[in-house]
Order: structure tokens, then sequence, then C-alpha cells
């Protein structure tokens, strides 16, 4: 197997697949990774015998962590003040004339704002990779910059930047610039924070590209621009899918600090719920509208990163 | 007689490569070095068209940094290489329309690992040349099927041996119509059962009067094909000649104990 190969499957060993994430694989003699083969699995194969156990097992845990909470001294009040039935229900469809929002209209926003967010940062963190991998002279001080502004947005907390995006630029007082709504603010300040952290996943990716790969390409008398567009991007992309979809997994939650500039998203919500009728149940359900937000993305990134695996055993083979 | 002597000349070899009666390649006094490390070291060699020059020498000695520095792959530091009469490593040449006439094949064949036989063979001519994707699809089945590989077209590069993706390589260069053809030890990678595939593609090339540059380890194949074999050590062509003297009565002490070694190795 050549250079390059060994470039587009990644750097892991092939025959030695490391666990991404530990598996609850009860049910294998010795309980601890699922590794047989296909990689981590949530449920390791083995059989009914096996699929009977690790659902005892999994109704025994929860079984114990519900117990400790039940018996727990404060453990009426927290089930009155953040799982009530009645309340998540209240905060779901929200009522403008008790002075609180739906918390289930409000997750709408966290969903535009991400999705609008997701977009600015795939072009404008591949512009600041680009600058960064460049090479010409000619391109220093962008290249100074661009890692100036990785340096900075990687090391100032959002928060920060949520303030200083949401409240400096109203107060600039410019034409159009400064009467945006919040939402807009809070997308600017995700896309700028979030760029930095996808340039360098970026950077990593069109570096997993085996330098003989541009030699090929260039060699064909195909263009620097050419030869990145066809030849290195896509291979680069590919490398890089599951960990820029776990970036954009925290992305759909820090879309929730959008609220702290006063725009109405689910937390925010379910905050002005908590605080009007004194109840916190409302933040439960945002919790909850937020898990189901995640959780497919998630799994959805396990499966390519369990694909990848399959095709670099199936590519060994030679 | 060079580029600047004759620009009318050397406009036509340009556009259609057979104007050109002087040398394909011209390389003078060309030296290159990595840091301190000096590669090559006042090299002049000439190729005529049609003809087949073997490069030979121990790793390390320069045989593959020539050939990327005519690819333009790596920028010389001294001398100068003239292709179909043109200086290439003037300054203010394009660098891409270079390489579309001088195709190069290299050790570890490079193809592009995420597309199929075909995509690899048509990349350059649609993207480089503006050719229509039905016109090179056709062209790139009429040379996979040359090269047997017709039925290999739907195939992507992990699923092919070694020697169908060293042939796959050659073909997608040979997509470009080159008028030179650079192999930098294409079968060094190779398991030796494959080795013959792919020499007998280049064997096919030169009988089509392909002017090829070939550095190699396989001496028989250089002894075969080469109308003029070139021993290189430290940078420095140190003895060329044709392959039935060079390989029988080396002038050199030092093509002597390099072919020596060979031998002794088994390996011609």
């Amino acid at each position: 197997m050549s250079d390059n190969q060994h470039a587009w499957y990644g750097s892991a060993s092939p025959d030695q697949p490391e666990p991404l994430s530990p598996g609850l694989s009860a049910g294998s003699p010795a309980a601890g990774f699922g590794t047989a083969g296909r990689g981590p699995r949530l449920l390791s194969g083995g059989g009914r015998r096996a699929t009977v156990v690790s659902a005892m097992s999994t109704v025994v845990l929860l079984g114990v962590l519900v117990a400790i909470f039940l018996a727990a001294p404060g453990s009426s009040e927290v089930r009155h003040t953040f799982f009530d039935l009645h309340d998540m229900w209240q905060s779901f469809i929200g009522d403008p004339r008790k002075g609180y929002y739906s918390v289930g209209e409000a997750i709408w926003l966290n969903i535009r704002m991400f999705l609008a967010a997701e977009a600015m940062i795939l072009v404008f963190a591949l512009v600041i990779a680009l600058i960064r991998q460049s090479t010409g002279p000619v391109l220093f001080p962008l290249r100074l910059l661009a890692m100036i502004y990785v340096d900075f947005f990687r090391g100032v907390p959002l928060l920060l930047v949520m303030y200083a995006v949401g409240f400096g630029i109203p107060a600039l007082r410019l034409t159009f610039v400064s009467n945006q709504s919040f939402a807009v603010y809070g997308v600017i300040a995700l896309t700028l924070s979030y760029s930095a952290y996808v340039s360098e996943v970026y950077r990593a990716g069109l570096n997993s590209v085996h330098q003989s790969q541009v030699a090929a390409a260039r060699s064909l008398g195909l263009s620097q621009g050419t030869a990145l567009r066809y030849v290195i991007l896509p291979q680069a992309i590919r490398n890089i899918v599951p960990p820029l979809l776990n970036d954009f997994i925290s992305l759909q939650k820090d879309t929730a600090l959008v609220g702290v500039l006063g725009a109405i998203e689910a937390n925010q919500a379910a905050q002005i719920y908590g605080s009007t009728v004194f109840n916190y149940s409302s933040l439960t359900v945002a919790a909850i509208l937020f898990l189901i937000l995640t959780i497919p993305l998630a799994r959805f990134t396990d499966r390519l990163i369990d694909r990848d695996r399959r095709r670099r055993l199936a590519g060994a083979v030679t | 007689m060079t580029g600047a002597d004759q620009p009318g000349r050397e406009q036509d070899a340009w556009a259609d490569g057979t104007a050109w009666a002087g040398p394909a390649i011209a390389v003078e006094g060309v030296s290159k070095s990595f840091g301190p490390n000096q590669v090559l070291n006042g090299i002049d060699l000439s190729v005529a068209a049609h003809e087949v020059i073997c490069l030979i020498g121990a790793s390390g000695s320069g045989k593959s940094t020539l050939l990327r520095c005519i690819n333009l792959l790596e920028p010389i530091n001294g001398g100068r290489i003239l292709l179909l009469g043109q200086d290439v490593t003037a300054a203010g040449i394009d660098a891409n329309a270079v390489r579309r006439q001088v195709g190069i094949v290299f050790q570890s064949y490079n193809l592009f690992p995420h597309m199929n036989v075909l995509a690899n063979v048509t990349l350059a001519p649609m993207k480089a040349l503006r050719i229509p994707r039905a016109q090179a699809e056709e062209a790139a089945t009429e040379l996979l099927t040359r090269f047997g590989l017709a039925d290999k077209k739907r195939e992507y590069p992990d699923r092919l041996s070694g020697g169908q993706q060293q042939r796959v390589a050659i073909v997608r260069a040979l997509a470009m119509q080159p008028q030179i053809m650079l192999l930098d030890e294409v079968t060094s990678a190779l398991d030796p059962e494959l080795v013959a595939e792919v020499l007998d593609v280049i064997r096919e090339l030169a009988g089509a009067g392909m002017t090829m540059l070939i550095a190699t380890h396989e001496m028989g194949f250089a002894r075969d094909i080469a109308n003029r074999v070139c021993f290189l050590e430290e940078g420095r062509i140190i003895e060329a000649g044709p392959p039935a003297q060079l390989f029988t009565d080396p002038q050199d002490e030092r093509t002597r104990r390099f072919l020596r070694r060979i031998v002794d190795a088994g390996r011609m």
C-alpha cells in the first residue's frame, strides 16, 4: 500500500481499530469495549443471551439512579420545580397574556440561527484555512491576520464575543449595520467564534491529503485552483466530516447563548417562564428540545465514523 | 540550437510537437540543492525526439530529482532546461502549459483515490484542456482498452492491483497527449510478478515512438529498451552510452563498481 493511500485512509492502523466512544457491552465475556471487527457498537453482538444481559444491567443501573433521586431529602421539591408536567406543558405552548413565551415556538429560532450560522461557518472557515495554508510571500499579511483571528476567537469565551457583537455593534449607531435583530448579531458572534475552530478542522483535513496527490495533480497541468477544487478538497472534506459534525452538534447547543442578548430562543423563553411562574420545569422542556435536535446529528456522526472505518478496512485488503 | 535563436520554430513545436527538429529535451548544466544538500551537480543531457533514455544509479543519485525538475515540480538552482526548443526554466513561463506537454508517472502511482479509473484519466483533459466530457471519455476508453484496462473503467483505485494502478497512472498521463514521458521508477513499488505488465506498457510506448526519460532499477529492461543509458552518481552523469556498451564495457570505475553491486545482488 502506497503513501497516498495511507493518507487517504487516515493515520489509524486498520487492524487496530481504536475505540472512539466506550460501548455498553455488558454482554461480552470481558465486559469492555466492543471492538469485534466492526468497531465499537452500542449493543455488542453475541446473540439473545447477550441482549437479555445488557437489557437487565441497563434496567438495574437506571433503577439505582432513580432510587437515589427519589430517596434524596429534597427530592419532592426538585420534582415539583423541574419536572412538573403541568408547568412543562404550559411553558411548551406559552401564554403571552400571562407574560411568557412558548418554548416550543422559540426553539425554531435556535434552529434557524443554527442553520444560518452553519452555512456561513462552512464557507468562512474554509477561506481562513486556505489563507493559512497558502505559501506565497505576497499573502504573508493575510496569513498573519488569519493566524491572529484564529488565536483570538479560540481564546475568547463565546459569551464575551456574544456581548461584544450584540451590544457593541448597535452602540456604533451605523445605518443598516447597527439596527439588526439580536438573532442576527447572535449568528455573527457564533460564526466568528466557530469559524476559528472549524478552520483548524479544515486545515487538519487539508494536511491529511498527501503531498504526492498535489504533485500528481499539478504534473498533469492542472492549475493550483483546479487541483485544490477537484483533487485536494474532496479528499480533505471526506476525512473531516466526523469532527466537523461534532462541532456542529456543539453549535446547536450554543445557539442558546444568543438568549443573553435578549433574543427569545428556547433557553431564554424557558428562563422567562421560570422567573414569571417560579417554576423551572420550562428548563427541562428546553433541555428535551435541544436533545431532540442534537441526538439525531450525533447518531448520524457515529454512523459516518462507522462507515469510514469499514471503508478503511475494506481498502486495506489489496 | 536554442529556442531563443529560433522563436518561430519554437511556436510550431509547441503547437503540434512535430515541427521541432532539435532535441526534445535539452538539460544544460542543471544544478539543484535542497538546503545544503547538493542533489544535481551540473547535469548535461540531450534527448532526441523518439529516443528512450534510461537513468540508472543508486538511490539518492539524483535520478528522480532530475525528472521532477524537468516537469517543473522542483525549481532548479542553476543551468536551464529546454523542452522542444523552449527554455522552460526561464522566468514567466507558464508551468501548467509545460506540464501538459510532459507526462510524468511516479513510483507510488498517486492515483486520485476518490475517483474511479475513468474520472482519474479524464480529469486533466477536461479541466486543463477543456475537452468536452463525452470526447474525453471516449479518448480515455480507447487508451484504457489499448492497455487492457477497459473492464476496470468504473473501479476505484483501491480495488486494483499495484500493476493495474500503475498502468492507469500511465494512461492518465498519456490522456494529455504529451510529447514527452518521464517515468520515475515506476516498477519499484510493485511485487515482482506485477512488474512485467507495466514494462510491457512502456515497451509499447517506445514502439509507438514516444520520447521517454526513464529512471529505473530494472537493468535488464534498461538494456532492452533504451537507446542510451546514463549512469548517475552524486548528482552527476558519470557515464552515458548505448546499453550494449555501458553494461558490458563500462569505462568509468564508478560505473563498474555500481554494476558489480547490481550483479552481486542478483538484479542483472
